[in-house]
């Protein structure tokens, strides 16, 4: 089910799921906040622009298959998915709550719409590949994306993943790097440097495309390239900043891995033009 | 159920070759298969699959981990993954992937791993895996199966396509001699009884198995009753043959080519240690690391013989006496 949206629209939609993000953490006490508010933009041009799905049937085969391979960033994974249908939004209530399908990190066994379980880093990739082999082999068209964080592609299976899919011609697959700059322990390039990322995607024999991450018509047109790149995987290098959206969270390496508090929460929505009741 | 104790060893065959062929038959039936190897078709025989069958093999090289990711991508999408590679970098170098990608999620993968054990011979500790059981038997949503023979691999190969669930089956890298009957049927958590003994009982798996059988034989002479038991699955372990056997004998040895802590001794033990605690000695490796050396040899020098299985016996019978 593809819902076509103007750029205002998905703009209006990203502005409500990072709403959603911030209300579900603060209420849940914990997780991780900057890395759900960098990619919110690039997860909502993907479920509310570019991927066809249909949440009354997760499993349909024809599908297009979004990984969260940065399984931490769950809350935008769940706030998205609620939002596309695929569950009953009162649930994200529950998220990190005991007996909750919305599990700390994403939970295939417990939820509709999470393809696969995630969370320790750097295993997406390998499973998008495959996904996207089997997909070849049944002549579906359908394509798979698969988010990846900065500090996550320090894991070499990344790039054991990234020559397979280069070796089998995976261009059904399409990598996006949330490159906010930050992991827990400090700025990406003081704790392991990944750069430079073009020529090392580019050397394992990807199509690059680099773009904005919070600028929704460059991330509406690099997805659409990206479907149009035939005989080599693509990744998008979307610049993106920790904790987008709300001014005292941006670029604040603090703020990966904990959850407003209730006061912080009412000064971000306030930002996010969102009143808050009760 | 079988009957009797006799061996029929005039055959001998590695199961890694087993698996190779019976991999290639069916492939042929189903279109699902795929098959995925890290760089070592040759040695695992799954090569002969992807001679046959080139558009369903994935060499994804020297990369395990990368290999278990996309062995589960290609169950998500609906096939049925047989991945392969010995069965260390399987399970210790991948091991984490099996986990989270595949026991978490559940996923319909299926791990075959030959070069278990130390029989691997020259190449020595790095390769020779005598930890994999226990590395996997942790794992929840994970089945475990040691196949005795080539033809119980060709047996087991066969059920678990048609089983849902992460599976794992250790294959070696020797020729081993076939002893289970022609008529064998294998069934996922139903160990095979050869006979069940009055004095003691052999739980054995895998290349153990042709081990306990001569050495039930040559207590006959000495007038022990000695059964053996082919506990080929390791998980779910078969609590009722377990039972069944102890309450008999009173008294069990276990034997398996691997570790003794966390495999096929430990499972033992840990079922009769909560529910019929009676006198277990466990034949295997007592927690070090291979060697390089002849197969055979190396089975005398960690005490992997028929005569060390006639020691444990010896030994439980001993204990049971001063016990009962």
């Amino acid at each position: 089910m593809k819902v076509a949206l103007d750029i205002k629209d998905l703009e209006e939609k990203a502005r409500l799921i990072r709403i959603d993000i911030l209300k579900m953490l603060t209420l849940a006490g914990s997780g991780h906040t900057g890395g759900s508010l960098s990619a919110a933009d690039i997860v909502t041009a993907l479920y509310f622009y570019k991927m066809r799905y249909n949440p009354k049937d997760p499993s349909w085969r024809e599908r297009d298959r979004f990984i969260l391979s940065k399984g931490h960033a769950a809350p935008l994974l769940y706030a998205a998915l609620s939002r596309a249908g695929f569950f009953d939004p009162e649930l994200l209530k529950t998220l990190r709550k005991i007996g909750s399908p919305l599990q700390g990190h994403p939970s295939r066994q417990s939820l509709p719409g999470v393809e696969v379980s995630t969370g320790s880093l750097g295993q997406g990739l390998s499973v998008a590949n495959g996904i996207a082999l089997g997909l070849r082999l049944d002549g579906i068209d359908s394509r798979v994306y698969c988010l990846l964080g900065d500090g996550e592609i320090q894991e070499g299976q990344i790039w054991e993943a990234s020559m397979t899919a280069a070796h089998y011609h995976l261009d059904n697959i399409c990598a996006i790097v949330d490159n906010n700059g930050l992991q827990i322990d400090g700025p990406v390039k003081e704790v392991m440097r990944v750069d430079p990322l073009p020529q090392k995607w580019n050397a394992f024999g990807w199509h690059i495309i680099e773009t904005d991450g919070h600028n929704m018509g460059e991330i509406v047109t690099a997805l659409d390239e990206a479907e149009t790149i035939k005989g080599k995987p693509t990744v998008i290098i979307a610049h993106t900043v920790k904790g987008k959206g709300v001014s005292f969270f941006e670029g604040r390496v603090e703020y990966h891995g904990i959850a407003p508090t209730q006061e912080e929460l009412t000064r971000a929505l306030k930002e996010l033009g969102e009143v808050q009741h009760g | 159920m079988g009957k009797g104790l006799e061996t029929k060893t005039d055959t001998v065959k590695a199961t890694r070759v087993a698996y190779g062929e019976v991999l290639l038959q069916l492939g042929k039936k189903r279109q699902d298969i795929v098959v995925l190897d890290a760089d070592l078709s040759g040695s695992t025989n799954t090569g002969k699959f992807g001679k046959a069958f080139p558009e369903r093999f994935f060499n994804i090289g020297i990369s395990e981990q990368d290999m278990m990711g996309t062995a589960a991508g290609l169950s998500l999408a609906g096939k049925l993954p047989f991945a392969s590679t010995f069965a260390i970098f399987a399970t210790g170098r991948a091991w984490e992937q099996v986990r989270q990608t595949i026991c978490y999620s559940n996923l319909n993968v299926k791990i075959v791993a030959t070069h278990g054990g130390i029989t691997v011979g020259e190449d020595g500790a790095s390769h020779q895996s005598v930890e994999d059981l226990t590395l996997m038997r942790v794992l929840p949503n994970m089945t475990i199966i040691v196949p005795a023979d080539a033809k119980e691999t060709e047996k087991v190969i066969e059920v678990i396509a048609d089983e849902y669930g992460p599976t794992y089956v250790r294959l070696g890298r020797a020729k081993v001699p076939v002893i289970m009957p022609e008529d064998y049927r294998f069934n996922i958590g139903k160990a095979y009884i050869f006979h069940i003994g009055k004095d003691a009982n052999i739980i054995s798996c895998g290349i153990m198995v042709e081990k306990a059988l001569k050495a039930s034989e040559r207590l006959k002479n000495d007038g022990l009753d000695v059964g053996v038991i082919n506990m080929s699955t390791i998980k779910p372990i078969d609590e009722e043959t377990i039972m069944s056997a102890t309450k008999t004998s009173r008294a069990i040895v276990t034997a398996e080519e691997h570790s003794i802590i966390g495999g096929l001794g430990s499972a033992v033990a840990e079922v009769l240690s909560e529910k019929y605690p009676i006198p277990v000695k466990r034949i295997g490796i007592k927690d070090c690391f291979g060697c390089s050396g002849d197969p055979e040899g190396l089975l005398k020098l960690y005490s992997l013989t028929v005569e060390d299985i006639i020691s444990g016996i010896r030994e439980v019978v001993r204990m049971k006496g001063n016990l009962w």
